[in-house]
């Protein structure tokens, strides 16, 4: 027998009143806790992967394409550049490093990747089993493709035509995977990755097929065509000259990695600011709720409290047992709504079709310890005025009416 | 062990009422009589520190109740005095046994069961203990009420016309059990009535 038991008999009691706002705070924080986690999740996302890449250099289009498709894998690429254009630019003086891509395949949704090695040191990755690619048609693959196409170490498959799907199989030449890449937690987990040749490979005219391959690789490469090239600058102030000197003198375009994520972060930061206006509505509501409720069962509670009183508790003990009311429904509301915020998120990330942005319910953020204060404040903030009714009930008089 | 001394209150309306002086030896058994609106609650609220009166003083064992600063004198109204209401007043949302428990929660006295238990049996209720007070009927609620003013060992138990909702077979039982119970736990008995019933049981009146 404690205060703790009152409070919730009490609440017990009006179990429907009770039952309706736990849930009103319980979708308040279970909204704000899925946009709290997916936010997070999306910009840790963007942000790692596009961690050391300064510009993206591909084929005239929209420039948030550009990055979509070559560092983040989710969008269509552009187009094609000239591979010569491409190595022309790679070798300028201010280019530290500079990776080239060639897109176009996929292997169950996953996206094959032709480059060079340079694509391992800019991502830093490693390798968990087996080697790297060193010949044609020979892949290391990430590590999630590993585990959910279930590929080991010489299995071989076929690449499809296409960035999704698998109705235009590449059946003349199948890949065979020579190595798996330790889990980096970016994007290199969901590709397959291997030389530029093997990609020009699946895509040559049939009729070329049968001649000789007398041309050196590199000859090979200046016929042909790139998606994009990542690139890092030697020093800062390129960003400047190097993205302008790109779109003005050549026929590629130039897009800044950190630009354009902040412009689709602007983008989805005006639904992710409706939403949470929506949840502080419903908070707010909540909140309102409670207040309406605990008011109004102070008529009838009158009688409780003051025969507490008369059993000897001080005015400030009753003021604390009616805001234990209040802080009990919105605590449980808060708990549930966490629940319901993570369950949500891992169904959502489950049902994902895009497995480069996938997310998951089993993170926490620290702005989750918010939430539980902001419950917390709500149910004290809902409950300090019925609360302080207590000091104005006059005991004599509502025990000597008859009830 | 009670004396109030020159005791008047002023109502709201403007209403003023004297009480004469009264003293009130231990384990003395009282009754308060008088017609309705003669002040008698006025005076048992008086007493129990729940209305401040206008002038006098009410004292108990020595100590003015009113110069006691308010949680004292919460404190020192759950220990010492029971009182039993015209209506039986339990929280609802409690049962029996956690109602006899509340009122040591709210003293601030750890919880004896025992006696609890012996206090339910003694008023003849004990296989009441677990039940809602929405189950009890109303001379078993009374009877709960007692045993509530009677949970942490009152110096005083006052009794504000216990038996007036009740029938007659009731009405002398609860009698019974309030000088009864009064005498077993040492304590000193005030009763407000204007009902006859309850006149035969005990000798002492002091009249408004």
């Amino acid at each position: 027998m404690d205060i703790f038991k009152i409070s919730s008999q009490n609440l017990c009691r009006n179990k429907l009143t009770t039952l309706l706002n736990i849930i009103l705070v319980a979708f308040g924080v279970g909204i704000l806790t899925i946009l709290f986690l997916a936010a997070n999740q999306i910009g840790d996302k963007l942000e790692k992967n596009a961690k050391d890449i300064d510009l993206v250099v591909g084929a005239k289009g929209s420039p948030l394409q550009l990055i979509m498709s070559t560092i983040y894998h989710i969008d269509f690429p552009t187009g094609n550049i000239p591979a010569a254009d491409a190595y022309r630019l790679m070798k300028n003086p201010m280019v530290k490093r500079a990776v080239p891509l060639a897109l176009g395949d996929n292997y169950n949704g996953y996206r094959i990747v032709g480059t060079d090695t340079t694509f391992t040191g800019l991502y830093g990755v490693s390798l968990q089993k087996g080697s790297f690619w060193k010949k044609d048609l020979e892949v290391t693959i990430g590590s999630t493709v590993a585990l959910t196409a279930k590929l080991h170490i010489g299995d071989s498959f076929y690449g499809a035509h296409g960035l999704t799907g698998s109705s235009d199989i590449h059946k003349k030449h199948a890949y065979v995977v020579k190595g798996i890449l330790k889990p980096q937690g970016n994007i290199t987990d969901n590709l397959i990755l291997t030389n530029i040749g093997s990609v020009y490979k699946m895509h040559e005219a049939p009729e070329l097929e049968h001649e000789p391959h007398s041309a050196t690789e590199a000859k090979e490469i200046n016929n042909k065509q790139i998606t994009a090239i990542l690139i890092q600058y030697r020093s800062p102030m390129s960003v400047i000259v190097f993205p302008r000197m790109v779109n003005q003198s050549t026929n590629m375009q130039a897009a800044s990695p950190a630009m354009e994520s902040a412009r689709l972060f602007s983008l989805i930061g005006v639904g992710v600011d409706t939403l949470k206006w929506f949840a502080a509505l419903i908070m707010g509501i909540a909140a309102l709720s409670i207040f309406i409720s605990l008011y109004n069962a102070m008529k009838e509670r009158k009688y409780d409290l003051a025969v507490m009183r008369c059993l000897g508790a001080s005015k400030f003990r009753l003021f604390l047992l009616v805001l234990l009311d209040g802080l009990l429904v919105t605590t449980i509301g808060t708990c549930l709504g966490l629940l319901i915020g993570h369950t949500a998120l891992e169904l959502i990330g489950a049902f994902q079709e895009s497995s480069q942005a996938r997310l998951s319910g089993m993170v926490f953020v620290p702005q989750e310890l918010y939430l539980i204060a902001t419950g917390f404040f709500t149910g004290a903030l809902a409950s300090v005025i019925p609360a302080l009714k207590i000091y104005k009930v006059d005991i004599a008089e509502t025990l000597t009416k008859a009830r | 062990m009670i004396n109030i001394t020159s005791l008047a209150h002023v109502y709201e309306q403007g209403r003023r009422i004297i009480f004469p002086d009264w003293e009130i030896a231990d384990m003395e058994h009282w009754l308060l009589l008088g017609a309705s609106g003669s002040g008698k609650s006025t005076l048992l609220n008086i007493i129990s520190g729940l209305l401040k009166p206008s002038q006098g003083q009410v004292a108990i064992h020595g100590t003015n109740l009113y110069s006691l600063p308010a949680r004292r004198m919460d404190q020192f109204r759950g220990k010492n005095i029971g009182i039993v209401f015209q209506r039986p007043h339990l929280i609802q949302s409690l049962n029996v046994l956690d109602n006899l428990e509340l009122a040591a929660l709210m003293a601030g006295i750890p919880v004896d069961s025992e006696h609890n238990l012996a206090l339910l049996s003694d008023l003849g209720i004990a296989d009441k203990a677990q039940d809602y007070p929405s189950q009890l009927s109303q001379g078993q609620l009374q009877r709960v009420s007692v045993a509530r003013a009677l949970v942490n060992k009152p110096d005083l138990l006052i009794a504000d016309e216990p038996t007036s909702s009740l029938d007659d077979r009731n009405a002398a039982q609860v009698t019974e059990m309030l000088t009864t119970q009064a005498r077993a736990n040492g304590a000193s008995l005030v009763i407000a009535t204007h009902d006859q019933r309850v006149c035969k049981y005990i000798t002492k009146t002091y009249l408004l």
